[in-house]
């Protein structure tokens, strides 16, 4: 298959360049927020109370142009709560993807190339993690965390804490692919001339077999991209995830929701709307990824 | 042509063409091929990988993968058009009047049901018989194809069965409702030389006996040799030699059978080096004017290179050459030949 | 050329090759099944002489591959002896002496599309062996050596910077070849290195193979099934059944005057290409399991010429007319040694 191919299939699905060009714009302006965002929502010197609970322009005359899409009770700018919330959902989720990446990529690798009992054991402990929903293992690992160290501290480090307990969560999908396709390239005849040759299997699996077994784990990243995204947001909205100092997407989801029954609907819908429309995106995407790297489906 | 054409023939392919739309344009796999087979009659089609002899197989039995589809020609069996007809239609000549066997007798079978019940199935769906006639003449058909103990090994399963066996099965299951035509494509590729040769010799039994007509399609030459009354030599979707498979094997007019024959290491004599046709079959996107084989061959000359040989009368064969007469029948061709 | 007295290239005694594909234990212990042993290579002595083609033939299954895959270490024997050029492979010796015999032995696949990582350039292929042995001095005679293995083999230079998939099955097949003469070996083993290549371009590849053995006093290993291959490049034939050697004798002697049953079922087998109407004898039964070989001789279930002795007592391979043969019919008299022609 050759990259020419992949193009083509792109260009020929619709939807799926209409899911790129999503994605690609909610990725921009995300990482772009601290230029093209209007206020900068979480620097309480911009405050002003007056300015709170103001509705969108577009759906009332109370409405305000400097804030197009309302603010909140606290009069932050939603429309920059979002870009700011859309930027660190999208750090959390690729973060946490990599990690899980990293650390499946590495015990399937190993799991498939040396088999016997280091095989078994990595593939037993991902059995018995499969048996919990990925949301239950990032909220035992969070908890953990939080028994350990103090409230405050845990704020500070509240990033890297998600990042890594939805990383644990996902790893189990790459190990059991990567493991499946290095049984398979491990028998093919180009692995065995590596071994003809005296090469170490450190060396044969970092440069023989990885390089050719990268293509499921391409599609997985996507679509888990989406999944990753979705669990933080849900851990937020448990109250489990980022601190309200530092809102994602799900955090503004939550502070929204707690006022949502007084009628002011915009504070939660907005960022429900943005995320939604992300993961579906990049679901979409990789959908797409998956189909066309798949020769049985082309 | 052969002895057998004296009776109206069996199945008539005329300018067949079979083409693959895909987004590079479309690819011409099988390009005006025209044969006849008559009844009892073995022909065999040759060809290396990518020659169009499997397509052109498919194509006669009505399975060609989509998006491959017949674009031109036409193909009769007892003087009736099948190549245009609906899906459903085809089915119930498939089984009835033309039997399939392909390659892999494991893919063939369904490993759910036992050989029985496949076979007693496939009997009652095109002949009106009784479920206890229907399983006689299953076990008459497994004895048939030379099964040992068929009685109780009509209720095995496939996998009970070993490759050679399994084969047999599958020629049992071409058999069921009596077909005039078996299409068989590389029917004993996927076998060991030993079983290949019971399965060529049950083959040659059947259709004797039957008079069933065979196209085998195959790319290895002996089988060929052993089994077939003509032969048809494809490349790069053309025929290029078509004619007694004994004047073929041994007094080839189209020079590349007369290479693919020599690149043959055969017992008697050894060789210290092989005849080899320099080169290899070109891509179906980069056929060249003229002679699809004119890049590879040694004595092409400047018609070669512009004009599309037909297939014309060459000794007892027909040829699709300009140059079959170069060397005159059955002399090896040299460059010298062609030069003086 | 094979006489006692002189020391052989690559010596094989004793050679044996089990496979244990016994279920799981669990399953096992449960279902009370026995273990399952595949005696893939079963005691093969074979003495290969310098410069010489030694082919082995049989059918699938018969341990041919194995026994090829265990002679360049891809597996350990389960019992026996490989030695190479005066070296007992199996001995314990340091990184660099165990590198500088593998340097000296290569191999050539069967599947011209699997053999060849499909994400390297040709380059960086054919440049492993000689990276991983150390053999070049600088990148520029790195690309000196690679670009004349390339030419070697009736490819250029600039094939290097393509990828495998860009080439026919018969041009992967020479990148191949190419990859296995960059160490600069001796001693080659070819697992059915044209069985997947049509016809012509067969020709193209033993052809090539036939000079470069010329030109690099190479040392062949070949494994095929097809019998008229064999034929054409062998020096010595031996011929495997269910992992045992039945007949091991000089080409033209194997195909002139063959003497074990199963050589004369194979050789029937071949077809008749000169169409003169060659009589053949049928052939009867298929390969049994391996995992349970028939006792005695594994072969007299298919055998016409069987006796009781054959059923219980498994033959030895005895000397003769230049080769040996195991068969208790040969050396009890009663099958006599008949001349063929093709």
């Amino acid at each position: 298959m050759t990259d020419s191919d992949v193009w083509w299939s792109f260009k020929s699905s619709p939807l799926t360049v209409a899911a790129a060009v999503a994605t690609i714009l909610i990725v921009v302006v995300a990482f772009l927020s601290p230029i093209l965002a209007p206020h900068t929502p979480f620097d309480p010197a911009t405050l002003s109370l007056s300015d709170g609970l103001k509705p969108p322009v577009f759906v009332s005359s109370d409405g305000d142009w400097t804030f197009p899409l309302g603010t909140d009770d606290q009069g932050r700018d939603i429309l920059s709560s979002i870009m700011y919330g859309t930027r660190l959902s999208l750090v959390v989720g690729i973060a946490s993807v990599v990690v899980a990446m990293t650390l499946g990529i590495t015990l399937g690798l190993l799991s498939g190339y040396l088999g016997g009992a280091v095989d078994a054991v990595i593939m037993r402990i991902a059995d018995v993690q499969l048996t919990f929903p990925a949301i239950l293992v990032a909220l035992l690992i969070d908890g953990v965390v939080r028994t350990v160290i103090s409230v405050q501290r845990h704020d500070e480090i509240a990033l890297f804490v998600i990042v890594g307990a939805i990383g644990l969560s996902f790893w189990v999908q790459y190990a059991r692919t990567v493991r499946g396709s290095v049984l398979v390239e491990k028998n093919k005849e180009y692995v065995q001339a590596a071994r003809v040759i005296g090469l170490s299997p450190l060396v044969i699996m970092v440069r023989h077999v990885l390089p050719n077994v990268t293509g499921p784990v391409l599609v997985i990243a996507t679509i888990n991209l989406g999944l990753a995204i979705i669990t933080e947001a849900t851990l937020s909205f448990l109250g489990v995830g980022l601190p309200s100092t530092e809102p994602s997407l799900g955090t503004l989801i939550r502070l929204g929701n707690e006022v949502l029954q007084s009628g002011d609907w915009w504070i939660t819908v907005f960022p429900g709307v943005t995320l939604a429309a992300l993961v579906l995106a990049v679901n979409l995407l990789g959908d797409w990824l998956r189909d066309a790297l798949n020769p049985k489906l082309r | 042509m052969a002895a057998a054409s004296n009776n109206p023939p069996l199945l008539e392919v005329r300018n067949l063409r079979v083409e693959f739309p895909t987004r590079r344009g479309t690819l011409l796999a099988v390009d005006d091929v025209s044969f006849d087979i008559a009844p009892g009659e073995v022909l065999g089609v040759v060809g290396e990988s990518g020659a169009g002899k499997s397509l052109t197989g498919n194509a006669i039995i009505g399975l060609l993968e989509p998006p491959g589809r017949i674009a031109g020609g036409e193909i009769r069996l007892e003087g009736r058009r099948i190549d245009n007809l609906a899906y459903e239609e085809m089915r119930k000549i498939r089984g009835a009047r033309i039997g399939a066997i392909f390659q892999d007798p494991l893919t063939s079978l369904n490993p759910l049901y036992s050989v029985g019940r496949q076979l007693i199935e496939t009997i009652q769906t095109h002949l009106s018989l009784s479920n206890a006639a229907a399983r006689t003449r299953a076990i008459d058909l497994l004895k048939e194809v030379g099964i040992p103990g068929a009685e109780m090994r009509i209720d095995h399963y496939p996998h009970q069965f070993s490759g050679g066996m399994r084969q047999r099965v599958v020629i049992a299951l071409a058999l069921c409702a009596g077909p005039r035509l078996i299409v068989a494509d590389e029917p004993t590729t996927a076998l060991d030389v030993s079983i290949q040769a019971q399965i060529i010799a049950l083959l040659k039994r059947l259709c004797r006996e039957h008079q069933t007509a065979v196209m085998l399609v195959t790319h290895d030459m002996g089988v060929i040799a052993e089994t077939a009354d003509r032969v048809a030599v494809m490349y790069a979707g053309r025929v290029a030699e078509i004619g007694p498979v004994r004047d073929v094997v041994k007094h080839a007019q189209h020079p590349y059978t007369k290479g693919l024959m020599g690149s043959i290491p055969s017992l008697g004599v050894r060789h210290e080096r092989l005849t080899q046709i320099d080169g290899a079959m070109p891509r179906l996107t980069e056929i060249p004017k003229g002679c699809a084989f004119n890049p590879r061959c040694t004595v092409h000359g400047a018609r070669c290179l512009v004009e599309r040989p037909e297939l014309m009368t060459a000794g007892s064969s027909r040829a699709a050459c300009w140059r079959h007469d170069a060397g005159g029948v059955g002399q090896p061709i040299s460059k010298e030949m062609v030069d003086a | 050329m094979p006489d006692g007295s002189q020391n052989h290239f690559v010596q094989l005694e004793g050679l044996k090759r089990y496979f244990d594909v016994s279920p799981p234990w669990l399953v096992r212990a449960l279902e009370g099944k026995p273990r399952q042993i595949v005696q893939a290579v079963d005691g093969i002595d074979i003495e290969i002489a310098k410069g010489e083609t030694f082919s082995l033939v049989g059918e699938s299954g018969c341990g041919k591959s194995t026994v090829a895959r265990l002679v360049v270490g891809l597996f350990p024997p389960t019992d026996g002896r490989i030695e190479f050029d005066g070296n007992d492979m199996a001995s314990r010796r340091s990184r660099a002496e165990t590198a500088s015999l593998k340097r000296r032995m290569q191999m050539i696949f069967q599947d011209p599309y699997a053999s060849l990582n499909p994400r390297w350039r040709v380059f960086d292929i054919i440049a492993e062996p000689i990276r991983a042995f150390g053999l070049s001095k600088d990148r520029a005679d790195l690309e000196k050596q690679v670009g004349d293995l390339l030419r070697q083999v009736r490819l250029t230079p600039a094939d290097g910077r393509k990828y495998p998939h860009e080439f026919s099955g018969g041009q992967r097949q020479r990148i191949s070849i190419a990859r296995a003469l960059a160490s600069q070996p001796e001693f080659l083993v070819c697992d059915e290195p044209t069985s997947a290549l049509d016809v012509s371009v067969q020709a193209q590849i033993l052809n090539l193979m036939v000079d470069l053995q010329r030109r690099l006093q190479l040392t062949y290993l070949f494994i095929s099934h097809n019998l008229a291959v064999v034929y054409h490049i062998s020096t010595r034939v031996g011929v495997m059944y269910l992992g045992r050697l039945v007949e091991v004798a000089p080409t033209e002697t194997l195909f002139r005057r063959p003497k074990h049953p199963y050589t004369r079922m194979l050789l029937d087998t071949i077809p008749d290409l000169d169409m003169t109407g060659r009589q053949r004898s049928p052939v009867a039964g298929e390969v049994p399991s391996p995992i349970n070989p028939p006792s005695g001789c594994t072969f007299h279930p298919r055998c016409p010429f069987a006796n009781e002795r054959c059923k219980t007592e498994r033959p030895q391979a005895l000397p003769i007319e230049g080769g040996t043969v195991a068969c208790h019919a040969i050396e009890e008299g009663r099958l006599p040694v008949e001349d063929r022609t093709y």
